[in-house]
């Protein structure tokens, strides 16, 4: 769609590893809880992996920590060749909320990672950019609107333009679309396999649906809790793109009831 | 041929449209504007017929005629620039100086107790404690500390004024969800640009809501001020006025010191609007 946007953030060829967990570890000192327990986990340039589990599995921790929120107990947390010691620009993130601020407007908004990075003149600079990727995202024409004004859907769609802007190395998505209604939301699944398809991004998806998880996902990690640790990784060799309609074919069918028999064996422990 | 019975009609001439006329409560019905109206004249009445019927002493309750005749007298001498417009715009200054000062003070303070946990810890408990005193008795004090003056009276209004905006400003920066919070974080945000481009923001319709109380706070203050410390304002007239039994001045008088009042809570209220463009209220106001 567009060559200049499409660029390779990393530098990386497509297959490569470019975050690797070794080993991880965490225990909440407060409790100790063993939240995760020896995860290992390498995601490929270009994948998309989502992570599944009952609650309390780890899953979030898992993906704090990939996030630089926190630090883990052990092992070792290496993005592009570089330790993971804290939040970091090449780290992009979306949450289930859209959090949109309403005193800015949509492309303000956008440019919000940027100003706070780099300031506002940068955040200036920025703002082309930030029009291509509301165009992306099939928000032409919002730019200049207050986020009172964007429904769920489109709120959701300009947080994915902000979680972009600073050309991150590795998309960190938890649960970005669960407050949607269930027709938004598998519109916002095809939207969001189109766009790193496009990007060429490497995604990590914290989910509760194992639908959703089949449908977008190459590498699924099923994760089992108390203490949390990964059950399995399962490989989902749908051909891409992946369509609504594969929902309904018996492959399909097959690897949700594969994953869904998985965690009712978690949930027995 | 088999019989179904359809949700057809077989004749459609014989079913009417079923429109039907939804009850509305009458008030509902009644504009606010009129409803205002009614209320006003049911009072006024009400006065009139008390006083008329000569249920009160027209020392203690003056006719609504006396008391408009006198407001007009206060109008007059207040539009020439008499001494009563040297006395209002004395209690003014002091609203203003109060109400500045509160903010300041309240709005600093609220930013200690509410971003940091010293100030929670260690500030909030003492602000807590002196704001469930009766602050109107600290006035004798203020007068012993800063005389008869003016600024005996703005200490008090400020005083009173301080603490809805700390506790409005402290609860604003606790207003930014976990997500909001989260997000900052990841981009590496400062705890300065946290607390500037993202909780302040958030939390200012609370600000306001204690700038608001604030507002109403600063002008009793002043009032009580020059109650107990003297002085040449407002409230020097009234205490003058009803210590000569001059019932309808001391109404007159309260009255256009609300419209002060009215004034200034109009203002925050219209500075809140252009500064919080994005937040709906939800209280009452206003025609629907």
């Amino acid at each position: 769609m567009n060559a200049e946007l499409a660029t390779d953030y990393s530098g990386a060829p497509v297959g490569a590893p470019i975050y690797e967990l070794t080993n991880v570890s965490k225990t909440y000192a407060r409790n100790l809880v063993v939240a995760l327990e020896k995860v290992d986990l390498t995601l490929k340039k270009g994948s998309f992996t989502s992570v599944i589990g009952s609650s309390g599995c780890g899953k979030s921790t898992l993906l704090k920590v990939m996030a630089g929120l926190i630090p883990p107990t052990q092992g070792r947390v290496v993005l592009q060749g570089k330790p993971v010691t804290g939040p970091r620009r090449d780290i992009g993130m979306m949450f289930q909320q859209a959090t949109l601020f309403p005193w800015k407007t949509a492309v303000e908004n956008i440019v919000l990672p940027i100003e706070i990075r780099d300031g506002k003149a940068a955040a200036k600079k920025a703002m082309d950019k930030a029009h291509e990727l509301l165009d992306i995202v099939g928000l032409k024409g919002f730019e200049n609107v207050y986020p009172n004004e964007l429904s769920g859907g489109m709120a959701q769609r300009a947080s994915i333009c902000r979680m972009l802007i600073t050309e991150p190395a590795v998309l960190l998505l938890d649960e970005p679309f669960s407050a949607l209604d269930e027709l938004s939301r598998d519109m916002m699944n095809m939207e969001l396999q189109r766009i790193c398809m496009e990007q060429n991004a490497t995604a990590f998806l914290v989910t509760h649906s194992i639908q959703e998880a089949v449908i977008l996902s190459d590498d699924i990690v099923v994760m089992k809790p108390r203490p949390g640790r990964i059950a399995e990784i399962v490989k989902v060799d749908l051909p891409r793109p992946r369509t609504l309609d594969m929902m309904t074919t018996p492959k399909f069918g097959e690897i949700v009831d594969h994953i869904r028999g998985m965690l009712d064996k978690g949930e027995d422990m | 041929m088999t019989e179904f019975q359809t949700n057809q009609p077989a004749d459609v001439e014989t079913v009417q449209d079923t429109v039907w006329v939804q009850e509305i409560a009458f008030i509902d019905s009644v504009p606010r504007s009129i409803a205002m109206t009614f209320v006003f004249v049911m009072f006024i009445g009400t006065w009139q017929l008390v006083t008329s019927f000569g249920l009160v002493s027209p020392i203690i309750l003056p006719t609504p005629l006396e008391t408009l005749n006198d407001m007009i007298f206060v109008g007059k001498n207040l539009l020439t620039g008499g001494y009563m417009l040297t006395s209002l715009w004395i209690t003014i200054k002091e609203v203003i100086y109060g109400f500045a000062l509160a903010i300041a003070i309240g709005f600093s303070l609220g930013v200690l107790v509410g971003e940091t946990a010293f100030g929670e810890k260690a500030v909030m408990p003492y602000l807590v404690a002196i704001d469930t005193m009766p602050k109107v008795a600290f006035a004798p004090l203020f007068v012993a500390w800063l005389g008869f003056g003016i600024e005996s009276k703005v200490a008090l209004a400020a005083f009173i004024a301080t603490f809805p905006i700390v506790v409005g400003t402290a609860a604003g920066l606790h207003a930014a969800d976990e997500n909001a919070r989260m997000l900052f974080k990841t981009m590496g945000a400062s705890r300065m640009q946290t607390l500037i481009k993202m909780k302040l923001p958030t939390g200012l319709p609370q600000i306001f809501t204690g700038v608001k109380i604030g507002a109403v706070g600063v002008m009793a203050g002043a009032i009580t001020g020059e109650f107990l410390g003297g002085g040449k304002g407002f409230g020097e007239l009234i205490r003058v006025a009803a210590s000569q039994l001059n019932t309808p001045r001391v109404f007159s008088l309260i009255l256009y010191l609300s419209l002060v009042g009215l004034a200034l809570y109009l203002l925050v209220q219209w500075t809140q609007r252009k500064v919080v463009f994005w937040h709906k209220e939800r209280v009452g106001a206003g025609e629907h």
